[in-house]
């Protein structure tokens, strides 16, 4: 073994954050192309050409999301365990609104009949627009902490409702992520489409950005104004055993800032999320998809990292019983699970990231009507 | 203490979920399969009859893909919405393989899906092909990194439990991913889905033929599906899942169970090919045996027992009683007192700390078990016999009849017959269903026969739940009962729809529906693309 198990502790949680930030910049275009489609395009043959920018990718995408959950499985069991049945309305209806994607590009257009497609059309709208959002309300929950406990022998068990979710700072935790993925579609499509689609994709970019920025940058005053955060007060060496009862947490407001000043190259991130989505306006203004779309790509990335840099070392942390808090040092698998995990990872995201590479290649092209005219038979 | 309605329900939900979702993986597993081989001949011959096929038999296969995919994500999700102590207490080996499975194969299977159904004009013939033969392998690889997964829990090898972490950790990935019974599950599983696939094949094919529409078309694909068919056919008999009987504790039950072999009987043991079983009375009424068979096939020798349930019951009310002795020492452990001599102890016995958690059912304390409470969890430890006799004899039925149906298909094929031979062609139509009725016994036979654990010998599955109200559960069916019924209703729509429409729903101007005229507009966009096919190829 090369890497110590604290050093692997600490990778895995980087891991974890490239998984998610993967996921944002493959399946959230593609999210946030389903939130649009009924709105950006007016006609049948403009929604195939929305949906077929997506076509080849969409499958491919979702498995950074499916691979992310694995990941969580695989490197903090605690939590999957914790965070998945602790949210279990939540997390069903992101599954649910999740099950009108495949069958929603695969068999809209396989059907001629309106109400047939404009059916599969909302289904898709529906797939894209909840999970977007209930992510963000997710992460929203856990940066205020979940009541949720272990017992003796470290069985999780949930003491709130679906409903006590919905609390304002989750919500507009919610209108973040939204926004953001949304943004991301809108630049993808201006990217990939031509007028009018391209010019009412820009128009969304736009407003989606000024969402976003405004969301953010109200998350974080809020955050800094008076949302409780939490501190370790005394734990075991990070190196040892994961025993996620044996630390001391005590809840501060306020303390979800301390990473800035303790390490102030932690800034970094919400600039990042700010700057990216600003300069995305920009960019798409100007007419540049081709770097907007990187530059939403850095601005979700910057949104995600200061969602893990302000909760750093906490993964899900408890608001009952704040000691049974999971953290990036007593949450994850043993040594050997998370080292053959990180081999796995470094073997194989290349791999992906090469292939999937070759993919976008081998499809790219601004889709048209035309297009879509001629591939009847074929295209979705 | 979690309610028995949370667990039932649990179990039920995931019962249905997964056997719902194996609606579609064996299809998708055999098809993709087939897909390589018709567009391996497409390059090599060069006639578009064989990439009409590919993109034919590829559209059906893409509408079964989708609902795979969808009801895939339920599974993923449901380890951790339903089964969150199983998570935490087995996730740190359990979840390796899920993981793995995305980066390695799911990635894999599902980008090149994509550009299977999108590159037709944008790739070169031999990169198509490649595409075509990765989304297969990402496939199969898939399945071989569930059932390394799945192999686990029937045969929990390369682990160790760890008090101080209150869970089972990895000790060796190679064990794990050498477990024998995982690899034979994977062989036995896939080749199951080749066959399922096969049949899909044959069957429409058979049904054109019957018809007298798109002969040339029907035929080849026909020879195709007889030829892959009896080759997976014998490997999913030969290479089933016997021989992975004699490893661990849950397949010996498993074995004892499907064969209701109450008794150890003198090697070689006899094979019951029909009775009635009757576990209160601990015997088969009206059993038909044939000497020595059993063992046979269970230990491939005539010298090794097979052990009957009566010894494994005696068996397992040791391991109950040592378990309660493990239990006692585990909870003083977590209380603090770690001296050596306490841990030596708890090394001991830990390996029968499951045995011990069976008691939990019926007290919490574990320790305090009554003999009359030791006797009913050892009961448990049997599952009921007569579901999992009956099913596995309707998967062997089904996997001798695939094999039959097949060799006349291959036969009658070679001697280029068999379109003039409207019973086979029928007898193809009528046994469409029976692999998918086949591949679900057999997870039934799997899956049942583990009970009571979803461990085998390490953790319960009335342990495994997550701590949940009836309400959630019940929001939770409902809403699978709601989207699955809906879902299948549509995916069976379009697929009788393209079944029907045969290779006209490509367009090409070349097939059935296209030239007697019977939908006039698929003839004229049919001719449309036709001119403009030439700039496609």
């Amino acid at each position: 073994m090369i890497l110590d198990y604290e050093t692997l502790k600490l990778v895995w949680w980087l891991l974890v954050g490239v998984l998610l930030i993967g996921f944002a910049v493959t399946d959230g275009f593609d999210m946030g192309v389903g939130a649009l489609l009924p709105f950006l395009g007016k006609t049948d043959e403009e929604r195939r050409v929305i949906i077929n920018t997506v076509g080849p990718h969409w499958d491919g995408n979702q498995v950074w999301f499916i691979t992310a959950g694995g990941a969580i499985f695989a490197a903090w069991p605690a939590v999957y365990a914790a965070a998945f049945s602790g949210f279990y309305i939540a997390m069903l209806l992101v599954l649910f609104a999740l099950f009108f994607r495949p069958v929603g590009f695969d068999y809209r257009s396989k059907v001629a009949d309106p109400r047939w497609r404009n059916t599969w059309d909302w289904g898709l709208f529906v797939g894209g627009a909840v999970p977007a959002l209930l992510f963000g309300v997710a992460f929203g929950n856990v940066i205020l902490g979940v009541p949720f406990q272990l017992d003796e022998f470290l069985r999780p068990s949930y003491t709130g409702n679906f409903f006590g979710l919905l609390r304002p700072f989750a919500l507009l935790a919610g209108v973040v992520s939204l926004s953001m993925l949304v943004m991301h579609g809108a630049v993808w499509l201006q990217m990939r489409t031509a007028d009018p689609i391209e010019s009412r994709a820009r128009r969304a970019a736009q407003l989606a950005g000024i969402v976003m920025i405004a969301a953010f940058a109200a998350a974080g005053l809020w955050l800094a104004a008076g949302v409780d955060g939490f501190r370790i007060v005394t734990m075991p060496a990070t190196d040892a055993l994961p025993n996620p009862l044996a630390k001391t947490v005590e809840i501060v407001s306020g303390a979800w800032l301390e990473n800035y000043g303790r390490y102030p190259w932690m800034m970094a991130a919400p600039a990042l999320g700010l700057g990216g989505a600003l300069l995305t306006i920009l960019l798409v203004t100007a007419r540049r998809p081709g770097f907007a779309f990187v530059t939403s790509s850095l601005a979700m990335a910057g949104v995600i990292l200061t969602a893990g840099f302000s909760m750093f070392p906490f993964v899900m942390p408890s608001n009952t019983v704040p000691n049974a808090s999971l953290t990036v040092w007593d949450a994850p698998s043993s040594h050997l699970t998370l080292t053959v995990m990180f081999w796995a990872a470094m073997i194989f995201v290349p791999i992906i990231l090469a292939y999937t590479t070759w993919t976008y290649k081998s499809m790219w092209g601004k889709l048209t009507v035309e297009y879509v005219r001629a591939h009847d038979h074929e295209a979705y | 203490m979690i309610a028995d309605s949370v667990v039932d329900l649990s179990r039920l939900q995931f019962a249905a979920t997964a056997m719902y979702h194996f609606l579609f993986v064996p299809l998708t597993l055999g098809l993709a399969w087939l897909l390589v081989v018709m567009e391996s001949v497409y390059v090599m011959t060069d006639k578009p009859i064989y990439r009409d096929m590919t993109k034919f038999w590829g559209k059906l296969f893409g509408i079964n893909f989708a609902l795979g995919v969808t009801t895939g994500i339920t599974m993923e999700f449901q380890f951790g919405t339903n089964w969150a102590y199983y998570s935490h207490y087995v996730g740190d080996i359990f979840g390796a393989p899920l993981a793995i499975e995305g980066l390695m194969a799911f990635f894999l299977e599902s980008t090149f899906i994509g550009l299977f159904f999108f590159g037709w004009d944008r790739l070169s013939k031999r990169q198509h092909l490649l595409v075509t033969f990765l989304t297969a392998f990402g496939s199969s690889m898939s399945a071989l990194w569930i059932l390394v997964a799945n192999g686990w829990m029937q045969n929990p090898v390369g682990a160790d439990f760890s008090y101080e972490t209150m869970r089972m950790e990895m000790t060796s990935f190679a064990e794990l991913l050498l477990n024998p019974v995982a690899q034979v599950k994977f062989v036995h599983t896939v080749s199951a889905g080749y066959v399922t696939g096969a049949m899909f094949v044959l069957a429409i094919s058979a049904w054109y033929m019957l018809k007298g529409r798109d002969l040339e078309f029907a035929r080849r694909s026909f020879a195709i599906a007889a030829a892959f068919g009896l080759a997976s056919s014998i490997s999913v008999v030969i290479l089933g899942d016997e021989s992975g009987y004699e490893l661990g504790d849950v397949q010996k039950v498993k074995l004892a169970a499907i064969e209701a072999e109450w008794e150890t009987h003198p090697a070689p043991a006899a094979f019951t090919l029909f009775g009635f079983p009757d576990q209160a009375n601990e015997t088969t009424h009206a059993a038909v045996k044939i000497p020595w068979a059993l063992g046979l096939i269970a230990t491939r020798s005539t010298s090794e027992e097979v052990k009957g349930i009566r010894d494994l019951k005696a068996d397992h009310e040791v391991r109950i009683r040592n378990g309660m002795v493990a239990y006692d020492l585990l909870t003083r452990l977590r209380a603090g007192q770690t001296d050596d001599a306490t841990k030596a102890a708890f090394e001991e016995v830990k390996k029968d700390l499951g045995y011990g958690l069976l008691l939990k059912k019926y007290t919490a304390a574990v320790v305090d078990a009554s003999d009359e409470q030791i006797r009913m969890a050892v009961d448990d430890t049997i599952p009921q016999v007569a579901p999992l006799f009956w099913t596995f004899r309707v998967m062997v039925l089904l996997g001798f009849w695939f094999i039959v149906l097949f060799s006349l298909a291959f036969w009658y094929c070679a001697k280029r017959t068999a379109g003039q031979k409207p019973w086979l062609l029928r007898a193809a139509l009528w046994s469409l269903p029976l692999p998918w009725i086949a591949s679900e016994v057999g997870w039934f036979v799997a899956e049942y026969g583990r009970q009571p654990w979803s461990i085998g010998e390490v953790l319960p599955t009335r342990l495994s739940t997550s701590v949940l109200g009836q309400g959630d559960l019940w929001f939770s069916l409902a809403g699978f009962i709601g989207f699955y019924t809906l879902l299948l209703v549509v995916e069976m729509y379009l697929m009788f729809k393209y079944a029907r429409l045969g290779p006209s729903s490509l367009g090409t101007g070349r097939y059935h529906h296209e030239d007697n005229g019977q939908d006039p507009t698929q003839r004229r966009r049919g001719a449309e693309n036709a001119e403009k096919a030439p700039s496609l190829a």
